[in-house]
């Protein structure tokens, strides 16, 4: 039993799930789920597909090259069964997990880097802009505090009295 | 060889099947047809063609029967007197004799009415002309019909006359009934006579076959003889006679000392004495049979006696012979077929005899000294006296050995298996044999998966090494990175500031909505004026609101408009309704119209409306007809299920076993399938 990947979105196929396709030159495509199948069959290129790992690590989304990734290869000649090698394996297995997980996320974080100060940026500017929406520059010249004034509504009394004897 | 093929003659027919088959081919294998019109010498040609063809196949036929038949002087004498004896020499050549002249008859009126047929002059007259000639040849074969019946016995009792061949080894076996004979060669071939306590339980010649030094030799069982004069003989006994006296064999007289055959050993020496003629130049052996019964040495003196006068008698046989004085076993031998005692010994003695005697023959014959210079056998001299056996190194011996003792105890899978259970029971362990550093992890089980990786692909001998590696190089990396992590937060904006922000964001995302949905129905928006605003967008309360909003006084403002939609007329009066404000912004006119009064008066009432009520602003004819556009607006928008997936018309079935589907026949085909 083995885990595979997803052809189209690179995610793992678990077993019982997912659709095999043999081409005829007997390439196999492997898929997790009918979205992919679909996109597959629609001659979707998968690099261009946004939200595939093919496009994120095309676009420098995700972290593409890494010591981690050396350690998970698959390997074609099977090895002679050790107990001690399985039990250190087991463990290694969830500390490289652990350690992929940090490193994707410092690369994320790299990623994000100057985002806060450009939001900031943006919305300084923004505001100086258009805060002629919310309160008229008349009103800013007699208060420059940016405290917005209330709604208020002035109608004269002889409206109110109208009003209210038609009704 | 004519001689042993009786089988091989073909079927004698029957007269009136004869004539049959005859009759019924010359009308399958010639024309049929024939008319008055044609020439006359087609239609002369015509019954020719069939008298000729007629007489042919009864030439035929009648050929083969004459020639198969075998002619009693060409054969070998033994079959020739055989059959005489058994049919009767005069009366076969009789039948076949008379078969030759329906033959000749046959061609004769062929001959004739053919010739007569050449002058006939019409068709009718060549018909009877054809018709008297079939005639004929036909009461010819009836008439020929006894002996063709008689012919047809024959080749049937012939075809199963045993095959016996004159001209090779053969040994006879004669005597009294009942002596023993049958069962004797019972015991030495594979043939299975009969063997009954009555006498002539055999009544004709019997054949086996069996083996001494590598030679087959013949062994014929004759019927019991009783002892009279030659020509009270019957046809049985006569086989016997024939036998003995045509074949070149060596003959074994039985004598029954017992005398359980019903006869004497004084009647069985005086059969003996009459037919000891017969025994001329051929190796004779005396058997006492039933010795079990009796002993040789336990009969009276007078028996004795005459045993040995018998003896006595073989043996001169055998001293005409060459020249050698045997001893008595050779002569006289006692046997019991019951007890099987002596047999083998018999037969021993009587085929080394014959043997001799046949060599004998042939050495004194001309032909031998041809062949007798063509064979030589080799015969190696040894070189010394030592023995020289094959050679098998003891490794071999022993690995062999060993082999053996280890198939036998060695326990196999399959055993193992039925100890346990039988096959569903016991499941075989395949791990039993993996050659692993440590014999306890045979039965381990290792784990394919672990979150959501191959474990096989990890696996590696020195994977601790890299881990630590790994793990060293992060930690150097993590106390680099905790350096450049702090960002500055200088410029975070103030809660006021974030209140603003949101507001004009949400101002912004306002228009831009609003904008959209008046680009996207602005084809099939219907141009209303102002006047008729449905929404109530353009009030002055409105814009008092979003001036104050905006933290303007609208009280100027409000009133301007107000004044300029008013028109004079109504500040003089207060009862009349006003009209300020909807839709009235932009009035310039200072008339004031029924239409806005209308508007004016209803503003007071509630503002929501039914889905389906048409508003002037809308564009639509009637309430039906806004309905409908509702419903059409809300189903374009619904997406179309194309993925076929199972919906909630596919959840349910309401009858499971409806009954036209489950009942009733076809009109055609069948309804082993429902």
């Amino acid at each position: 039993m083995r885990l595979e990947k997803c052809w189209f979105c690179s995610s793992t196929i678990y077993p019982g799930h997912g659709i095999q396709f043999v081409r005829n030159d007997a390439k196999i495509f492997r898929f997790c789920r009918s979205k992919c199948h679909k996109n597959f069959k629609m001659k979707r290129n998968p690099r261009k597909v946004k939200w595939t790992k093919a496009y994120r690590r095309l676009h420098g989304k995700d972290m593409t090259q890494d010591s981690t990734f050396e350690f998970e290869r698959k390997r074609n000649r099977p090895e002679r069964y050790d107990r001690n090698i399985t039990e250190n394996t087991l463990k290694a297995i969830k500390k490289i997990d652990k350690v992929r997980v940090d490193r994707e996320a410092r690369h994320h974080a790299k990623r994000m880097k100057g985002k806060k100060a450009k939001e900031q940026r943006e919305a300084a500017k923004e505001l100086e802009q258009s805060i002629h929406m919310v309160k008229a520059p008349v009103a800013l010249q007699q208060e420059p505090s940016l405290t917005l004034p209330k709604i208020k509504v002035k109608v004269s009394q002889q409206q109110a009295e109208e009003n209210r004897m038609e009704e | 060889m004519v001689q042993y093929n009786f089988k091989r003659i073909t079927v004698v027919p029957n007269g009136k099947d004869f004539i049959d088959i005859i009759l019924s081919r010359t009308q399958r294998q010639t024309p049929t047809v024939v008319h008055k019109g044609y020439a006359i010498s087609r239609i002369r040609q015509f019954y020719m063609r069939k008298v000729k063809y007629t007489q042919q196949n009864f030439h035929e036929k009648l050929s083969t029967i004459i020639e198969e038949f075998p002619r009693l002087d060409e054969i070998h004498p033994f079959y020739g007197d055989l059959l005489h004896v058994l049919y009767n020499k005069d009366h076969y050549k009789l039948a076949l004799g008379q078969i030759n002249t329906a033959r000749n008859l046959i061609g004769k009126i062929a001959k004739d009415y053919v010739k007569l047929l050449k002058y006939a002059d019409s068709l009718y007259r060549c018909k009877s002309l054809k018709v008297a000639a079939l005639g004929r040849m036909c009461t010819v074969i009836k008439r020929v019909g006894p002996s063709l019946a008689y012919l047809e016995q024959i080749r049937q009792h012939m075809a199963r006359l045993p095959s016996i061949d004159p001209n090779t080894r053969t040994i006879l076996i004669c005597g009294y009934p009942n002596v023993g004979k049958s069962s004797f060669i019972n015991k030495i071939t594979r043939a299975d006579v009969d063997v009954q306590p009555y006498a002539f339980t055999t009544k004709s010649l019997f054949v086996g076959h069996t083996d001494y030094k590598y030679l087959r030799y013949q062994v014929i069982d004759t019927p019991g003889i009783l002892d009279r004069p030659f020509e009270d003989r019957n046809i049985i006994e006569m086989c016997s006679i024939t036998a003995l006296a045509h074949l070149r064999a060596a003959v074994l007289f039985f004598l029954d000392i017992s005398g359980s055959c019903g006869y004497s050993i004084a009647q069985q020496a005086a059969l003996f004495h009459s037919i000891k003629s017969l025994f001329m130049n051929k190796p004779l052996i005396i058997v006492c049979n039933k010795t079990d019964l009796q002993p040789l040495d336990g009969i009276s003196e007078d028996d004795k006696k005459l045993v040995m006068e018998m003896k006595a008698e073989a043996m001169k046989t055998v001293i005409g012979q060459g020249g050698e004085p045997t001893s008595d076993e050779g002569v006289l031998l006692t046997m019991s077929t019951l007890t099987e005692e002596g047999v083998i010994s018999v037969k021993n003695v009587a085929c080394e005899r014959l043997l001799d005697q046949r060599v004998e023959l042939k050495m004194k014959s001309k032909k031998i000294n041809d062949c007798l210079n063509r064979f030589h056998v080799a015969m190696p001299k040894p070189r010394d006296q030592k023995e020289r056996p094959p050679c098998i190194p003891q490794a071999v011996l022993e690995a062999k050995a060993k082999e053996a003792a280890e198939k036998e105890k060695r326990k196999l899978e399959r055993d193992l298996e039925n100890d346990n259970g039988g096959a569903g029971v016991y499941s075989a362990s395949l791990r039993k044999h993996y050659i692993l550093t440590n014999d306890e992890w045979k039965e381990d089980i290792m784990p394919e998966i672990l979150d959501g990786h191959n474990v096989y692909d990890f696996v590696d001998p020195d994977i601790i090494q890299r881990l630590e590696e790994l793990e060293q190089e992060e930690g150097l990396r993590q106390e680099q990175g905790a350096d450049d992590d702090f960002e500055m937060d200088d410029k975070e904006l103030t809660p006021e500031e974030q209140e603003a922000l949101a507001e004009i964001r949400k101002k912004k995302n306002l228009l831009i909505q609003q904008h959209r949905i008046k680009k996207s129905t602005a084809e099939s928006r219907s141009t209303v004026p102002r006047k008729f605003d449905k929404d109530r967008k353009f009030t002055s309360k409105r814009m008092g609101r979003q001036l104050s909003g905006l933290g303007l006084d609208p009280t100027m403002a409000i009133n301007r408009a107000r004044s300029r939609s008013r028109g004079r007329k109504r500040e003089r009066s207060l009862d009349q309704g006003d009209n300020a404000g909807d839709g009235a912004m932009d009035v310039d006119g200072d008339q004031p119209n029924k239409k806005l009064r209308m508007r004016s008066t209803s503003r007071s009432r509630s503002r929501s409306r039914p889905p389906g009520e048409v508003v002037p602003g809308e564009g639509f004819r009637d309430s039906a007809q806004k309905v409908k556009a509702l419903k059409l607006a809300k189903k374009s928008v619904k997406k179309r299920n194309k993925d076929a997936r199972r919906g909630e018309a596919d959840r349910v079935i309401p009858t499971l076993r409806p009954k036209h589907l489950f009942s009733g026949k076809r009109s055609i085909g069948k309804t082993d399938r429902r």
